[in-house]
């Protein structure tokens, strides 16, 4: 089903003169109100009224996650605290979150935005959503549940874990569109598989997957083992959560980019030079009609290409394929973003340990997993094994606390963790995505 | 000297890295007095009392181990039935708390070396003569 007809299959010249509108007036405001974006934009030798058409948006400067942090935490709001209604952080680069702000306007955006999202996946008023996102400051758990609302489908706010409990609610509550991440899904499938529950026998259709990278074979797993119509979502908090865009039901391949709303580009991300369409590179996007937090030529970092052609669903809307790869070394655990600079800090902070360490992610029985193997140099060791085993608790906690992410730690012999050409190999992702 | 000096190296549980210890060892003509390995699933620790400690820790080192120092307390005892026992009362009476130990003989029939490490050693110490047991001292446990 299509939420908004209007928007979502208007011809392009009609959306391209709404995207012009809404980009001069969110370059007007950001020169206005922001200082960063007045510095960046004088240093260009821009001025607002430069924006004249579309391609004008290439002349503008980038931002990045570490000017977020620079600006940590509010200062690239462009509307006093007074106008702003909720807040949301992402997991940083160096233990410090990345804020984002919405004005009750924005919040009705990104309700709408979900509400368009649910329904090219397949929900509707009568649906129950059985919503296992996170909910808290990670944007997946609010804002599926406001669009659910917003689309008059019935929400289950049953947010992640307790495996055993939501495998009870499902079967007994009879929802019939599933939200988590894809991993989670298969999760809940094998624990569902435990209790004796078949999800052959429970309601679902639909399952609207996120937050994480995945692939078509493991669509195919999960459609195959939930016996529903698998459906990829994908947003971000510094854009404005999930709901940036959303495959159709019908269609299954590429995701349609809400363009109303939100300008997206691919670079190439070694020159930042823009690519023709259908080429590979780093997603970059525009935010056009936010309030309280308006980004301009946000660089994801998630590697993927646009598709212009016409989609069988009806949809107008560029679709841009399945992510791909990173342009940086971010990883996604179990739905959390975690760099290995953050597991550096931590290991710094423990007196104990030289931050020698290398992440190994696996997955098993479908959840990610975390080892942190760490060098045991001569001031972490001792005769006693008890003491070294503290240590391996304590660096644990620490990743948990700081980063939210259960880590099993390794104490490895010195010069253990393979160094190629002198640089230590930090990642290695067994997963198979 | 009353303390004996003991070397302990970080293993990782992987195939061979004890044997690797013990070829750098033969290597450098370094003889093992006494050994014990302690061990988890991921880790284990290797403690070694050997004739040369210096010598021994430099080369382990140098093949990249984590070597540390730590002082233990040897005390010779009859290799008979509850020699070991009655080492362990008077320890337990003075309620000093044995971190590990670990035993060999020397020759059969003759008296058995007990290592022992403590938390507090100097304490240890006070109640183990005051009880007339007989502490080997490190120059003479090194050279046996």
């Amino acid at each position: 089903m299509i939420y908004n007809i209007e928007y979502e299959t208007m011809p392009r010249e009609a959306i391209e003169a709404i995207q012009l509108r809404r980009l001069r007036e969110t370059v007007e405001r950001v020169y206005a109100t922001v200082p960063f974006y007045r510095k960046k934009f004088d240093e260009a030798g821009l001025k607002p009224g430069d924006i004249n058409s579309l391609k004008d948006l290439h002349r503008l400067p980038f931002t990045t996650k570490q000017d977020l942090r620079d600006n940590y935490p509010y200062g690239m709001f462009a509307v006093p605290m007074d106008n702003v209604v909720r807040i949301h952080a992402s997991s940083g680069t160096t233990g410090k979150p990345t804020v984002v702000g919405y004005t009750a306007r924005d919040i009705a955006t990104w309700s709408e935005l979900m509400a368009r999202a649910l329904a090219a996946g397949g929900a509707g008023r009568g649906d129950i959503i059985h919503n296992a996102y996170g909910y808290g400051l990670f944007t997946g758990g609010l804002g599926v549940h406001y669009g659910a609302e917003r689309l008059g489908a019935s929400v289950i706010p049953i947010s992640g874990g307790n495996t055993k409990r939501q495998v009870m609610i499902m079967k007994d509550f009879g929802p019939t569109i599933l939200t988590c991440t894809p991993s989670y899904a298969l999760h809940l499938a094998e624990v569902a598989g435990d209790s004796g529950v078949d999800f052959k026998d429970l309601r679902f259709k639909s399952g609207i997957f996120g937050a994480e990278p995945w692939s078509e074979e493991m669509r195919t797993e999960i459609e195959r083992k939930l016996h529903l119509n698998a459906i990829d979502i994908y947003g971000l908090s510094e854009v404005i959560g999930p709901g940036v865009s959303i495959e159709c039901l019908e269609a299954k391949k590429g995701l349609h980019i809400f363009e109303d709303h939100f300008i997206p580009e691919i670079i190439n991300p070694e020159t930042g030079e823009v690519l023709p369409n259908g080429q590979m590179g780093e997603l970059v996007f525009t935010s056009i009609t936010k309030e309280a937090f308006p980004i301009i030529r946000y660089r994801t970092r998630d590697v993927t290409s646009l598709d212009r052609e016409a989609c069988v669903c009806g949809r107008t809307l560029v679709r841009m394929n399945k992510v791909s790869g990173r342009t940086d070394d971010m990883l996604i655990i179990r739905g959390v973003n975690v760099f290995p600079s953050q597991i550096e800090s931590v290991l710094m902070e423990t007196d104990e340990v030289e931050p020698h360490y290398q992440l190994i992610v696996d997955r098993k029985d479908n959840l990610d997993t975390l080892s942190v193997l760490v060098e045991v140099g001569e001031s972490a060791f001792s005769d006693e094994v008890r003491v070294l085993q503290n240590i391996e608790k304590k660096i644990a906690k620490n990743i948990k606390e700081f980063l939210g992410v259960s880590a099993t730690v390794k104490l490895v012999e010195p010069k253990t963790i393979a160094r190629s050409e002198g640089k230590a190999q930090r990642v290695i992702d067994k997963r198979k995505i | 000297m009353e303390h004996v000096e003991q070397i302990s190296v970080f293993l990782e549980n992987k195939a061979g890295r004890l044997a690797e210890v013990t070829r750098i060892l033969s290597e450098a003509q370094i003889n093992i007095r006494a050994l014990s390995l302690a061990d988890t699933s991921d880790f284990g620790i290797l403690r070694l009392i050997v004739n040369n400690n210096e010598k021994a820790k430099s080369e382990l080192k140098a093949h990249g181990f984590t070597v540390g120092k730590t002082d233990v307390v040897a005390v010779e005892v009859s290799d008979q039935p509850g020699g070991l026992h009655h080492i362990l009362r008077i320890l337990q009476k003075a309620n000093v708390n044995v971190e590990y130990m670990y035993a060999f003989v020397q020759q059969s029939g003759e008296d058995a070396v007990l290592i022992f490490r403590f938390d507090n050693l100097d304490e240890a110490l006070r109640v183990l003569k005051e009880n007339g047991v007989k502490i080997i001292k490190g120059e003479k446990l090194y050279a046996m």
